[in-house]
């Protein structure tokens, strides 16, 4: 699977209170949530992504809070990827069990800069700078979590084992 | 070589002899819980996928504690659909109104963990029952929901980190500034994905409520786990709870590896506070400048236990808030208030002109009862002080033991009781 978009970039220790504030945390509608995406950090936010967005952080993106509307939100924007140095590990499982691609790769984390047009190979981990020519290699995810990724998600691997 | 305690309880889980760091194993779960957030997302996800069963309704919690009084009508909503959910699964232990309390200690409390249980909650400060010898970490919604049909879920088992906590502290230190301490100097992401071991004859001598505390915070440093090796505390604690569950008791073998140990002197610990917008952000409470405050908070899962109240009470026993300061206090559980009524706490707070608000989450998250406004500043006893945490993007939260904001609270800046 191939994804293409334009870099927005942020910084360490991006965390989900800031990701989604809790006041708007009645709601789990992937849009409604979309609406506040990342608006106490940065206000401009939900006017600048686009259905091609790729968000590329520093490290410990996601820390903070299990709320799997972090996530949610960030899909329900339009984002088609988030790269980062390292991810918090609640927001890690719940990105993939979500279906929200991720990749851990420093270098491209460091290298990728605002608005450079990137492509992704999902499958191969592999991020490309259509802007600079570059290519980075991501983590490889381990073999249970290509699994849940293929089937589109955990619910749908729990679906399969108890029907 | 040996294993460390929180390896055991997962090869225990895994029904394997042992298992190593970075090992990806299939655990049983003794309890999976979620609250008024993270519950109805897990519940739709079910519904979505036209799953109607669940494993064991024994093993699931549901606890309305976030939004609770209900705070508007989404918030209700979310809580019919919990309670709609335990009663078509036949779930006892789902609370509300005058049964419910803060997760973290409402779960301990009723006897729900036991040492050596391997738990797993929709909520990231789950850790907190590491603190009676139990595996216990937090996940989202999706994952428990599929420990609620599968009985299981997945694990990587982390690398352990091993604090040494040694020597005598000072007065009006607690083991919430041991681990603030702890967090200041490792980082925020200092035991990303690893096990937090805290160990050592300061911890043996803490009390179960400030063991609570400590564990509560080993996400603030992205940890999977806090855990604390049981003791004839731990064992006192659990038996005042009535459970009729069986402890399992373990503890990490000498020859046990480690990603690194620590030691660390608490006579060297002053009382700790974490500035804006990081736990990281630790500074002995002496060496801070006048800082002017409108708002504390006493409470929450990280110190909104008995202990906590004491010592809160200690410090406002006879004196008065400062006029424009306003002091809300959270009990962590209906029984913690009914402990502070019978202990005369209660009194005192009111007396000294605090509000005593429900065992709830309440301003903790920023959702209701305290929230703050642009440029406010607040000294919390909770753990985490991000970016609008407690209200406006533009509010501060300042994180301290009960005896130093409490006595904030007093003087309207931040300071320790000997400033009193
Ligand atoms: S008291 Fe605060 S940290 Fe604890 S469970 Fe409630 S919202 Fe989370």
């Amino acid at each position: 699977m191939h994804i293409r978009g334009k870099v927005m970039k942020y910084g360490d220790n991006i965390d989900t209170d800031v990701i989604i504030p809790a006041r708007y945390l009645t709601s789990s509608d992937p849009l409604e949530l979309a609406k506040h995406c990342m608006e106490d950090l940065d206000p401009t936010f939900t006017q600048r992504v686009t259905q091609e967005t790729v968000l590329v952080a520093g490290k410990n993106f996601g820390c903070g809070s299990s709320r799997e509307h972090a996530p949610l939100a960030i899909k329900g924007a339009g984002v088609q990827a988030v790269i980062a140095t390292s991810f918090a590990r609640i927001f890690y499982r719940n990105a993939i069990n979500v279906g929200l691609p991720i990749l851990e790769c420093e270098e491209a984390s460091q290298a990728l800069e605002e608005g450079e047009e990137v492509e992704i190979d999902l499958n191969q981990g592999v991020i490309r700078s259509l802007t600079t020519g570059r290519l980075f290699q991501a983590q490889a995810f381990p073999p249970f979590l290509q699994e849940v990724i293929r089937e589109g998600g955990l619910m749908n691997l729990v679906k399969k084992r108890v029907s | 070589m040996g294993m460390t305690i929180t390896e055991k309880i997962i090869a225990h889980h895994a029904q394997k002899e042992r298992v190593v760091p970075g090992e990806l194993v299939q655990v049983r779960v003794d309890l999976a819980l979620a609250n008024d957030i993270t519950a109805p997302l897990a519940i739709k996800e079910l519904k979505k996928h036209g799953i109607h069963r669940v494993f064991d309704p024994h093993k699931i919690a549901l606890i309305a504690d976030h939004n609770t009084p209900c705070k508007d009508i989404p918030s209700a909503e979310n809580v019919k659909l919990m309670r709609e959910f335990a009663r078509e699964h036949g779930i006892p232990y789902f609370f509300e109104g005058g049964q419910v309390g803060i997760e973290h200690v409402l779960v301990p409390e009723l006897g729900l963990v036991v040492p050596g249980d391997l738990v797993i909650g929709a909520d990231s400060h789950t850790c907190t029952y590491g603190a009676l010898g139990a595996f216990a970490t937090g996940m989202g919604s999706t994952d428990i929901a599929a420990s609620w049909v599968l009985g299981e879920t997945w694990l990587k088992v982390p690398e352990s980190i091993r604090f040494v906590y040694e020597g005598e502290r000072q007065p009006f230190v607690t083991g919430k500034d041991f681990i603030l301490y702890t967090i200041g100097q490792i980082g925020v992401e200092g035991a990303r994905y690893c096990a937090m071991e805290f160990t050592g004859g300061a911890i043996t001598a803490l009390s179960m409520d400030e063991r609570f505390t400590m564990a509560n915070m080993a996400i603030e440093a992205g940890a999977k786990n806090g855990i604390m090796e049981p003791d004839e505390k731990t064992l006192q604690y659990v038996k005042s709870t009535g459970t009729t569950r069986q402890p399992l008791l373990y503890a990490s073998d000498r020859d046990a590896s480690y990603r690194e140990v620590m030691t660390i002197d608490v006579s060297k610990i002053e009382p700790q506070v974490a500035l804006p917008h990081l736990p990281e952000n630790v500074r002995p409470v002496d060496s801070l400048s006048r800082i002017e405050i409108d708002q504390v908070v006493i409470g929450s899962c990280t110190n909104g236990r008995m202990e906590d109240l004491r010592m809160a009470a200690q410090v406002l026993r006879g004196r008065k808030v400062y006029p424009r300061v306003r002091v809300l206090i959270f009990p962590g559980t209906p029984k913690t208030l009914l402990e502070a009524e019978r202990e005369g706490l209660v009194r005192i707070f009111l007396e000294a002109g605090s509000v005593i608000a429900p065992p709830s989450c309440g301003p903790c998250l920023g959702g209701h009862l305290g929230v703050l406004a642009e440029g406010e500043r607040c000294v919390s006893t909770t753990n985490r002080n991000f970016v609008g945490r407690m209200g406006h993007v533009k509010s501060e939260v300042y994180l301290a033991n009960p005896y130093v904001a409490a006595s904030s609270a007093v003087l309207g800046y931040i300071a320790s009781p000997r400033k009193l």
